[in-house]
């Protein structure tokens, strides 16, 4: 790198706008936000149960530390062959990742709704599955939101990984338009995209818990 | 294809065990940054949560600095460091100290801030002041959520070294990188699987660690924030 290269150029950042550092954001939101949709799908027929059958709850719970000791940039490795270039190569070792804490924190959940809670959603003439749906899930919000959150702040940040596979959005930028060619600005813009996304995603998070949670509101902020 | 197979030839050729780029040399570099990097890491997120729990001063800031490192894309602070530093260990260190403080902190500072007023009440009554608070009642109880802290810290430490052959200074992903560039696939998995193995027993280690270093009053309790 040549030592008078300022940090960022911003002639540079102003001419790839659009591309690659639009396309690239709209990949890297792409692929960070697909493995959380697809845990959560996974996490909650998964946590429902283990909540509802204790004895499930202890071989899943070691399943899922074993998966969470498996780190993804291994398995971004380990996967090439079976599915090359294509997105799975991603998306499937995060979904693994936002398993290890989306389940926890769904069975976390549904442990704290109170006793005298479900007790009166049954006397007021809830069903077993209407009673899980409209009572105990919706009081189980802040605790499963909490774990979308953690899970969608790290998935953003280990997208960028997958670069080294030849995915990964803004990983992207930051290898071949910045470190190839020694070229700070791309890493610079890479950085600060992927933390504001990060923001931006758990930021709308809370929102849609507050949106989702409207008795919480008036109370005392956590 | 089967993973396994490939992984226990190429693990089984004696070439592999001997040299400057053999299993042992490469295992101990990678196993070298990873601990210099998770005690960096442990001074740092430990003594600021130990600090900012037991004041409770200054843990909303270090909770939020906490968020950002944590956003940080791993490969971006890599990169960026390598082109002002250049080539060696300090891009790599500075890449997984940013990775690992955030869980070590937040958790300690969790676990210091949720310990129990009465407790702290009984241990003040029992003559205890500040500093001996902090490592006769505070230190113990938290153990559990700190030791979770290193634990997560760990993991991703001994996974992402693996970055450190990107930046041409060896460790357990050389054989990533160099089974990439010339298309020995048994090389990648070998080393691979050679990285969720060290991953699985830091897993174990920590188990271990909870089982003998936990008073057995708190073991059953802790479930913290990963």
């Amino acid at each position: 790198m040549p030592p008078d290269e300022p940090l960022v150029r911003w002639d540079w950042v102003l001419s790839h706008l659009d591309d690659p550092i639009g396309t690239q954001l709209a990949e890297h939101l792409r692929l960070s936000l697909i493995p959380v949709l697809l845990g959560l799908l996974i996490a909650l027929p998964l946590g429902v149960a283990c909540a509802r059958w204790r004895r499930l709850y202890p071989p899943v719970f070691t399943g899922i530390n074993v998966l969470y000791a498996i780190p993804s940039i291994a398995l971004f490795f380990l996967l090439l062959p079976y599915t090359s270039f294509t997105d799975w190569t991603a998306i499937i070792p995060l979904t693994v990742y936002t398993l290890s804490v989306l389940v926890p924190n769904v069975v976390g959940g549904l442990d704290q709704v109170p006793a005298h809670v479900r007790e009166a959603a049954t006397a007021v003439g809830f069903a077993p599955v209407a009673r899980l749906l409209r009572v105990e899930l919706p009081v189980a919000v802040p605790v499963i939101v909490a774990g979308l959150r953690v899970a969608a702040v790290a998935s953003v940040s280990m997208v960028s990984v997958a670069a080294l596979v030849g995915l990964g959005g803004l990983g992207q930028l930051i290898l071949t338009d910045g470190f190839q060619r020694q070229f700070p600005t791309p890493i610079v813009v890479g950085i600060v995209l992927s933390v504001a996304l990060a923001f931006a995603i758990d930021g709308a998070l809370v929102l849609l818990q507050r949106a989702l949670t409207p008795w919480a509101r008036g109370r005392a902020e956590r | 294809m089967n993973l396994f197979a490939e992984f226990w030839a190429w693990i089984g050729r004696p070439e592999q065990w001997e040299g400057p780029a053999g299993i042992p040399v490469r295992f101990a570099e990678h196993v070298g940054y990873s601990a210099l990097a998770l005690g960096i890491s442990a001074l740092i997120g430990v003594s600021l949560g130990l600090l900012t729990g037991h004041t409770g001063r200054g843990g909303f800031l270090a909770a939020s600095l906490a968020n950002v490192a944590r956003a940080l894309p791993t490969i971006g602070v890599l990169f960026l460091v390598v082109l002002f530093t250049g080539i060696g260990i300090v891009p790599v260190l500075a890449a997984l100290v940013a990775l690992a403080v955030p869980p070590i902190l937040v958790n300690t500072y969790e676990g210091v801030r949720g310990v129990d007023a009465d407790l702290k009440d009984a241990a003040r009554g029992m003559g205890m002041r500040g500093w001996t608070v902090l490592w006769r009642l505070e230190v113990p109880v938290a153990l559990p959520l700190i030791l979770l802290g290193l634990r997560t810290a760990a993991i991703q430490v001994v996974a992402t070294a693996t970055i450190a052959a990107y930046v041409g200074i060896g460790g357990l992903g050389r054989y990533i990188v160099d089974g990439q560039a010339r298309r020995e696939y048994d090389m990648v998995v070998g080393g691979s699987v050679l990285v969720v193995l060290l991953a699985l027993a830091v897993a174990v280690l920590f188990l271990l660690l909870r089982r003998y270093g936990v008073s057995a009053g708190l073991r059953r309790r802790g479930s913290g924030v990963a």
